[in-house]
């Protein structure tokens, strides 16, 4: 692992979470500062700011991409009780000239009465729907049925945790023996030891939410959760955020024929379970294969695992803050190709003191150190194109789509010279 | 490869500070998103990050090295290659080719270095230059375990011709050595040198051969303790060389560039016909001599010894945790799989690790915006887990040239990875759509086969006939053929646009009475009907008699249909008037067209029959 960039975010704020979609091209970040800022890297590899604008009346704590196949839309959640829906509009010549992209909201979500802590796009196979989660306990799961006109967003389930929500995820799978599912943690901090974690699985008989399972054993406050790519398994594993990092794996008990159609039951197995983060972790999120979790705690880290061969869990990567500040440029570029460098006693190692140990001798002793620092070259900051902050109009819905139910005006054909027919 | 239980890997990010700050982060497909933040909400942080700044974190440094792409690229065709070897090839022809293999991974790394380090002497600064010629030491040292790993594990040269190799290997490593042979590997006595060593495999057996050195090393030894060579210590010293002498040779240190150069000379004179089982205890105490407790063993010291010792598992090992990209131990643990070494007697995970290391390197390769087609292959010969990585990996490349999807299209259609079709399809359709792109729209989704939005495509064409009076994309829609079933909307729109073709042609017949099966069949979407019966108007009202009797009667109908059907407006809207009143006189001029053609058809369809 290596950094290859760095970009001077540029918010007011403190940065709340960062973005990516689902190509990699783009990202999106939120701040304390009520903004969203959305980023499209170049050919060129550089990153650009090209929108900017006040999304919300509170901090904003997260911001989602929806799969591409719904077009361009993000989504986000604030301390100011709502959520909200935005859709990148095309067009607008001028602001493509000035690399800039227009956002338009969709709609707001007002069914909170308490801070939005979590919202999630659902798996692309079941449509564009999203669920929030919110401190007054409720998960509440919202559907645009038609995904041409995002300004129409019906609230299809409202299920009650009891407990102040901070985090959901969706399962991810998209088997047809898997139920739409979804994992709601808590961060309640009060006393009681109740459970954290909560599943509840969609049952189409009764077109509800049910709750499938409750982990038990976790009874500290929850700050994150993860189901990981399905991959195929017949079983899903759930990473948890709490006092420590943890994986669950969940396989579902053969249902029997004759069963009223209750919720799927599960056996649950904890197959990992690590607190070298030393006190809260407050994030967990599976790389695009799930094969590597990664996990950020109070120790500044973030922290990646992954299971060999043998299926032993262990950290394999820390990422890590040096402490010193960064001076000079918005854009730093490391392009210098680098082999195996990033253990330097390999690299002393071979460049070592007795010349024409190798084939080629090395030109000159290697330096110490590590390595991005020295190896990163400082790059004139790009001439950035201006950053306008957009106000973005209310509820423009049918600014690009104009409505489906609008009248045909009819036009006849040309008529044909009388004396020509048949 | 860290999962080989070396300690995680520490990246360091500049200007974050952990003790005080946490991090937020994202996964993205090739690269991780970096953020400092603090995660306790409650408290407002007194101290906001002064500068935040977002880092883009890559895994694999190597894949994005211009020269490297050239080994990337030339062992990925070796690699394919070795996975068609015949799995009946047995014994010798498999072996061979199983060596010639390597081989030419070999040449691969070599040619890599040396174009590496052209570039290092071509480098401006020095920064450069040492980190390019840091990788030619590393390129290097890769080849040389390679090389190794070829000789003791694929060749598996038995005694005799195993020195002969190990002489090979340390002649082409230690290049200055070359200059220096006469000193150190040749001998005062040329002509016996020679002769030694063209004796393995022609004539002689190794037992005549052991016989002979034997008698050799116990004259030089005679000579010795004769103090024949007392008079010049130089002559002497050669001659406790050549025994083998341990002391002797390591006076001579400084032009033994290393332990196994050590190791390989001191076999020369004290074993020559050393057996493959007895190298690890030479290698070892060769190892502790030379470095005599100066200094401890250093990677590529621990790797070369694991060699020595035939311990693959931790050969890969240990490499793994030495070289920060996963080129080597793929291609190295994958060749060693197909020479049946990782097989379960061996290994109980070997197939396991061969498949997890090259499910690694080939996720690499998909970070890079072109090295990513090599990973395809890579992913097509991992039975477990390959298909699904791919299927993950390939959705995910940016789709930002048609020739870039299209490639992508044709790797998921051969694989018959249909959801994948689908999915980049339908973000094609959606991308044309937002951009007003209608033709392209719709070809993506005829082969996204997405019925509803091929039907919102098509209402978007009618619309926008409806407004500008003409088709776009016409090659497109003249040619739908059998795709036209996807939607009744599309179908619709084929057929709407070849009755504006066949009446172009002046074929009014067809054309009529493909206008009234368009309504009569229900096809046609109700919201059109008044633009086809307004279409009908100019057949009605020619000369001649287009539209039968009973035609006619059926379009009465339809128009009765949909103006019963109107509900009754009110209110003040001016507008609303306005289109009002230009319905109403398209009704009447309608049903006035339509009972003059109706009265001709009667009588013409009366003449003919009175005829």
């Amino acid at each position: 692992m290596f950094v290859a960039r760095s970009i001077a975010a540029d918010h007011k704020d403190l940065i709340h979470d960062v973005s990516f979609d689902f190509h990699g091209r783009r990202m999106a970040t939120c701040s304390s500062d009520q903004s969203v800022k959305v980023w499209d890297k170049s050919e060129s590899g550089d990153w650009h700011c090209t929108a900017s604008w006040k999304t919300h009346s509170g901090s904003v704590w997260r911001v989602t991409w929806a799969h591409p196949e719904f077009g361009q839309v993000l989504a986000s959640c604030s301390f100011d009780r709502t959520a909200a829906v935005w859709e990148e509009i095309v067009g607008e010549s001028n602001d493509k000239l000035r690399g800039q992209s227009h956002w338009v909201k969709r709609t707001t979500l007002v069914d909170s009465r308490t801070s939005v802590t979590d919202v999630k796009f659902a798996p692309k196979h079941m449509g564009l729907m999203l669920a929030t989660c919110s401190a007054d306990g409720i998960v509440r799961i919202y559907e645009a049925p038609d995904v041409m006109n995002l300004s129409q967003w019906s609230l299809q389930h409202e299920i009650s945790c009891k407990l102040s929500c901070s985090c959901i995820s969706w399962n991810p799978s998209s088997s047809r023996a898997h139920s739409p599912m979804i994992a709601v943690g808590s961060d309640d901090s009060s006393p009681n030891a109740m459970a954290k974690v909560q599943i509840f699985e969609y049952n189409e008989n009764t077109r509800k939410y049910a709750k499938a399972e409750t982990l038990m054993t976790v009874t500290d406050p929850v700050h994150d959760i993860a189901f990981a790519p399905n991959l195929g398994r017949s079983f899903h594993i759930l990473a948890i955020a709490t006092k420590d990092v943890r994986i669950f794996t969940l396989k579902p008990v053969r249902k029997e024929l004759t069963s009223s159609g209750g919720p799927t039951k599960f056996e649950l197995h904890i197959v990992a379970q690590f607190d070298n983060h030393n006190s809260q972790v407050w994030r967990v999120s599976w790389n695009i294969t799930g094969t590597v979790l990664a996990s950020s705690g109070d120790d500044g880290c973030v922290r990646l695992w992954k299971a060999n061969y043998m299926d032993n869990w262990k950290c394999t990567g820390i990422l890590k803050g040096n402490g010193s500040p960064v001076n000079g440029s918005s854009q730093q570029g490391n392009s210098n190709p680098s082999l195996g460098s990033n253990i330097p006693s390999l690299q002393n190692s071979l460049n070592g003191s007795s010349a024409g140990r190798y084939f080629f001798p090395p030109l000159d002793s290697p330096r110490a150190g590590s390595r991005w620092s020295s190896s990163i070259q400082l790059l004139p900051p790009p001439p950035l194109p201006p950053l306008v902050e957009h106000s973005c109009d209310a509820d423009t819905a049918n600014l690009q789509y104009p409505h489906p139910r609008r009248r045909y005006l009819s036009r006849p054909l040309n008529p044909l010279p009388e004396n020509e027919g048949v | 490869m860290e999962e080989l239980d070396g300690e995680p890997t520490v990246t360091l990010i500049p200007g974050v500070n952990s003790k005080k700050h946490q991090m937020c982060f994202d996964w993205g497909p090739g690269e991780m998103l970096v953020c400092e933040t603090s995660f306790n909400k409650k408290e407002k942080s007194e101290v906001v990050p002064s500068c935040p700044f977002i880092y883009i974190i890559r895994k694999d440094v190597d894949v994005y090295s211009q020269v490297l792409r050239k080994l990337f690229n030339e062992s990925h065709g070796i690699f394919v290659g070795l996975q068609r070897i015949e799995e009946e090839l047995t014994g010798k022809s498999r072996k061979s080719q199983l060596v010639r293999v390597s081989k030419n991974y070999r040449s691969v790394i070599r040619a890599c270095m040396e174009e590496m380090h052209q570039v290092a002497i071509a480098a401006k600064d020095p920064a450069s230059g040492r980190q390019f010629s840091s990788q030619v030491s590393i390129l290097s040292a890769m080849e040389l375990i390679w090389n190794l790993c070829e000789i003791l594990f694929i060749e598996v040269a038995p005694a005799g011709p195993l020195l002969l190799h190990l002489l090979d290997w340390v002649r082409l490593h230690v290049c200055e050595v070359d200059s220096l042979s006469a000193d150190v590997l040749g001998s005062e006595n040329p002509s016996k040198h020679e002769s030694f060593w063209n004796l393995p495999g022609n004539t002689q057996t190794l037992t005549e051969l052991e016989l002979k050195w034997q008698h050799w090393h116990e004259e030089c030894e005679r000579y010795l303790q004769d103090c024949t060579f007392a008079s010049n210590p130089h002559l002497e010293s050669l001659c406790k060389i050549m025994l083998g002498d341990e002391a002797a040779l390591l006076e001579q240190k400084e032009l033994l560039s290393n332990w196994y150069h050590f190791l390989v000379t001191r076999l020369l004179y004290s074993n020559p016909t050393v057996k493959p089982i007895d190298l690890q205890y030479y290698a070892q105490s060769s190892l502790d001599l030379f470095l005599g407790g100066e200094s401890s063993p250093e990677p590529l010291d621990n790797i070369l010894m694991a060699a020595f010792e035939f311990d693959i598992h931790q050969v890969i090992k240990e490499c793994s945790i030495a070289l920060s990209n996963w080129w080597f131990v793929a291609h190295l643990t994958d060749l060693l799989d197909h020479c049946k070494l990782l097989q379960s007697h061996n290994l109980y995970f070997g197939s396991n690790m061969r498949e997890c290391l090259l499910l690694e390197y080939a996720s690499g390769l998909f970070a890079h915006p072109s090295l990513w087609q090599l990973g395809v292959d890579y992913f097509d010969y991992c039975p477990e887990l390959g298909r699904v990585s791919l299927e993950l990996h390939i959705e995910r490349i940016p789709l930002n040239t048609e020739q870039k999807a299209l490639k992508v299209l044709r790797i998921c259609e051969q694989r018959q990875m249909t959801e994948q079709v689908r999915s980049i399809c339908k973000i094609l359709a959606m991308k044309a759509v937002r951009n007003n792109r209608l033709g392209s729209a719709l070809s993506w989704s005829i082969r996204a086969k997405d019925a509803a939005f091929a039907t919102l495509v098509s209402d978007r064409f009618l619309r926008d006939y409806c407004e500008r009076g003409c088709f776009s994309d016409l090659d497109l829609i003249d040619n739908l053929g059998p795709a036209m079933m996807l939607s009744d909307r599309l179908t619709f729109l084929g057929k709407y646009r070849e009755f504006h073709r066949v009446y172009g042609e002046k074929r009014f017949a067809d054309a009529a009475s493909l206008l009234l099966s368009l309504m009569t069949s229900q096809i046609a979407p109700r919201s059109f009907w008044m633009t086809l019966l307004t279409d009908a108007l100019p057949l009605l009202e020619q000369k001649q008699v287009i539209f039968s009797a009973e035609q006619t009667y059926e379009l009465m109908q339809c128009l009765e249909d949909l103006t019963s059907g109107r509900p009754v407006h009110g209110g003040p809207d001016t507008q609303q008037c306005q289109d009002d009143d230009i319905e109403t006189t398209k009704v009447e001029m309608l049903r006035l067209a339509l009972a003059r053609n109706l009265a001709r058809a009667i009588v013409r369809e009366g003449s003919l029959e009175g005829f």
